[in-house]
């Protein structure tokens, strides 16, 4: 079964950082259901968004065309990947950027580092030598990922979050739930009190309502934005024939980092990377009406090095791999890397509906974090073994995909790794599961309709245990996994065959011939 | 080995290829992006190759060709089956792009050319505005030359005297009808991307020619390689329980004024 090892050499190393489940999935969900504040807030908030994505999806009358060329694109850029990024860099460096390359998170966050000593002392410094101190922020899943706010802030520089879900999260000591909307699980009364209780200044008359609260937002950072020396982002795409970097926003708070500092610092994924700049029309219709529900996001900026005389004249591009190499080597896997993170597959889906963002521990919750999380670590990491059960198979996700990543078919293959990595551990070949013996029985029942036969008889059993409610709540073995949360309805008296058998005699079906072997 | 060839050693390892074709020294990329641009095959030699045959990219043989679905042979030949032009006539061009700039909040007036410069005396009269020092100086009357200054990338004005300033104005790029989007590229009529940002309230010309009907049509247009701001309205989040609020930290009031 294991046929990765075809002359290719070891697996690239796992990344680190946000990108591991805290505890397994189905105890940390089974806490989170508990919260019934949390779960209001979700199905209002993702019931929203999923009616304003639908709304606008359907006003394009190629979009299945899009959804297809952005696939193609995204499989492109991942074969010529390699090549894709040395012209990124070759012309990203042409035109005034510098470029650095991290291995994993620890590199990463140690050369973002580095860069903010580097761009000198600011007014709050401690003294001239100590480099910048405050850094302001554009939200990005990249330096989420790999936890650089933490990283920063033990070494004396303070990172502030400027959008403003970042910024209610950051402000509440919380951890964000959503890739699009961190603070989908805050309600407007949670996050007024949090604005009242931590935002220095605050008017203390604030109301909760949404203009007011945004407002607040506004005048806390104004002059943070103002100030600023240092600003780190993150990219939604770098084009690789021209070296440009893009960042696709709503609030200006994007605007206000890629634009005033002079420095900018931006972490990119070595699978960001888009062969060429039409390719920017594909993505900039599918990415803003995936994610927020709109024609187009407000603001997007797109920058290519530096421009002498506007905006940051020193800029620099941190290229990540963290994991995403391994990713790339797993090929059942790798489109997961296809992702533009617009968030609709976990808008769409009920487990997440119910189960929220924080129980999937990773920076990437939902859909799509189920395969991505154990996919950057390896599924052997002990970590995001449960992820990928973490979902019924609906399907939704993969309807909803703008670039058709087809998440339940991944899920599938990275439940069958884990299965088959298990049975790899020294010694455990030889003690199969009460899973294995499950289903070694009902293959050997399922080849042959006399068996099957047999075992029907059985069924009458089964009605008698399930008493007089018609339900079995308790199931013994494996099978209580099932009934644990939910009962199973009592099996019929009769099978589907039993009852042909006796309407229609011996008779075969008349519309086709019988075949061998049918007529038994 | 640098974290650079480092990495780019382990993609060679997950895509099974061969990594001496990779890492092309400088010599042999050309620095110019328009050659870029018309060719991969000019630029990376390995790009030619990944197109014509899946045998050459992968030695490794039989990894690809039990995964066949996933490596579809079809790099540098993405169809595009997408719409890329409108049809549309230029009234229904600006019909379209003012219900959409509208639907987000934008303000807009359709103005005869002789009729533009009162638009804009109406718009800043009594303000402190920047003009980026291209702007057509016949598009602002004379009244308003005592609140205005001049920006320029020579000679820049500072974030804190922007913040001052009530008001912008600025010609635009491109326009793109379908999704409400106003294109700034940095030009000297647009100025630097900090004037458009920090004031309050943005007066934006738009030319009737530079409105196109779709998102393909408008990066057609555009120089990728200039410093772009797309623009659909006012500043706006969604993130407190995903009820739109416009205007956060960019201009609260956008005016677009289309010029025939």
């Amino acid at each position: 079964m294991t046929a990765v090892s075809l002359g290719i050499p070891a697996v690239p190393p796992r990344g680190f950082g946000n990108i591991s489940e805290l505890e397994p999935f189905p105890k940390y969900a089974k806490r989170e259901l508990g919260n019934a504040q949390q779960r209001r807030n979700l199905t209002h908030a993702t019931h929203t968004i999923r009616d304003k994505r639908l709304k606008v999806v359907s006003e394009l009358p190629d979009w299945e065309a899009l959804r297809d060329a952005g696939s193609a694109i995204k499989t492109e850029a991942m074969e010529r990947l390699p090549e894709l990024l040395a012209q990124f860099e070759e012309q990203f460096t042409a035109r005034g950027g510098t470029v650095h390359w991290a291995r994993d998170a620890a590199e990463a966050n140690r050369i973002v580092e580095e860069l903010i000593r580097a761009a000198g002392p600011d007014e709050t410094g401690p003294d001239e030598n100590s480099g910048a101190t405050e850094v302001v922020k554009v939200k990005s899943m990249a330096t989420q990922e790999i936890g650089l706010n933490e990283y920063l802030e033990e070494r004396g520089i303070a990172a502030f979050e400027t959008d403003l879900a970042e910024l209610i999260v950051q402000l509440g000591h919380d951890k964000p739930s959503h890739i699009l909307v961190p603070a989908i699980h805050k309600n407007r009364t949670e996050i007024r009190d949090i604005f009242l209780r931590e935002m220095p200044g605050v008017d203390p008359d604030l109301t909760d309502e949404p203009r007011r609260l945004a407002m607040a937002a506004r005048a806390h950072l104004r002059a943070k934005f103002l100030s600023a020396r240092v600003a780190i982002s993150g990219a939604n795409f770098g084009i690789a024939e021209t070296g440009t970097l893009g960042v696709v926003e709503s609030e200006g708070n994007g605007r206000m980092c890629l634009t005033l500092p002079e420095t900018l610092i931006t972490v990119m994924g070595i699978e960001k990377v888009l062969p060429r700049a039409e390719d920017l029309g594909v993505f900039m219709q599918l990415l803003p009406r995936s994610s927020t529900g709109e024609r187009m996001n407000p603001y997007t900026s797109l920058w290519t090095g530096v421009t002498p005389g506007d905006g940051p004249q020193n800029v620099h591009v941190v290229i990540l791999d963290n994991g995403r190499t391994r990713a790339l080597a797993d090929r059942h896997g790798r489109s997961a890397l296809h992702c533009i993170r617009c968030s609709a597959c976990m808008n769409v889906c009920p487990v997440y509906e119910r189960a929220g963002g924080h129980a999937y521990g990773s920076t990437y919750p939902g859909p799509i974090g189920a395969i991505l999380s154990p996919l950057l670590t390896g599924i052997e990491a002990e970590e995001n073994k449960s992820l990928p059960y973490a979902s019924s198979l609906c399907g939704a996700c993969f309807d909803a995909c703008p670039v058709k990543i087809n998440i339940p078919e991944i899920l599938v293959h990275l439940r069958g790794e884990d299965v088959e990595e298990r049975r790899s551990k020294p010694g455990a070949r030889r003690l199969p599961s009460q899973f294995d013996l499950a289903m070694t029985g009902a293959s050997w029942a399922m080849s042959d309709g006399a068996r099957m036969g047999l075992l029907e008889r059985g069924l009458p059993l089964g009605k008698a245990a399930a008493g007089r409610y018609g339900v079995i709540s308790k199931l013994p073995g494996i099978g209580a996994g099932w009934t644990q949360s939910r009962d199973i309805p009592a099996p019929p008296a009769e099978s589907f065959r039993q009852q042909w058998k006796k309407r229609d005699g011996s008779r075969p079906a008349t519309d086709r011939p019988a075949t061998e072997g049918e007529s038994k | 080995m640098s974290a650079r060839d480092d990495i780019l050693a382990r993609i060679h390892a997950a895509l099974g290829t061969a990594p001496a074709e990779v890492t092309p020294s400088a010599a042999e990329v050309t620095s110019g992006g328009a050659e870029v641009t018309s060719g991969g095959a000019e630029v990376t030699p390995g790009g030619g190759e990944v197109t014509s045959g899946g045998a050459e990219v992968t030695p490794g043989g039989g990894e690809v060709t039990s995964g066949g679905a996933e490596v579809t042979p079809g790099s540098g030949e993405v169809t595009r089956p997408y719409r890329t032009t409108s049809g549309l006539a230029q009234d229904e061009l600006v019909a379209l792009l003012v219900d959409r700039l509208e639907d987000y909040k934008a303000s807009v007036e359709i103005v005869g050319r002789d009729g533009l410069v009162e638009a804009i005396r109406v718009r800043l009269d009594g303000k402190t505005f920047v003009a980026p020092a291209g702007l057509p100086s016949e598009w602002l009357h004379s009244s308003l030359a005592e609140h205005a200054v001049t920006d320029s990338r020579e000679a820049p004005l500072g974030v804190d005297r922007l913040d001052a300033l009530d008001a912008v104005v600025t010609s635009s790029a491109v326009s793109v009808a379908e999704t409400g989007t106003i294109i700034l590229d940095g030009s000297p009529d647009q100025g630097r991307r900090a004037i458009s940002l920090v004031p309050d309230h943005h007066v934006c010309v738009v030319p009737v020619e530079t409105i196109v009907g779709l998102v393909p049509e408008g990066f057609a247009r555009l120089d990728i390689t200039r410093p772009l701001t797309l623009i659909s309205g006012p500043s706006a989040t969604s993130d407190i329980e995903l009820e739109r609020v416009e205007g956060v930290h960019g201009p609260r009031i956008l005016d677009v004024l289309i010029v025939r």
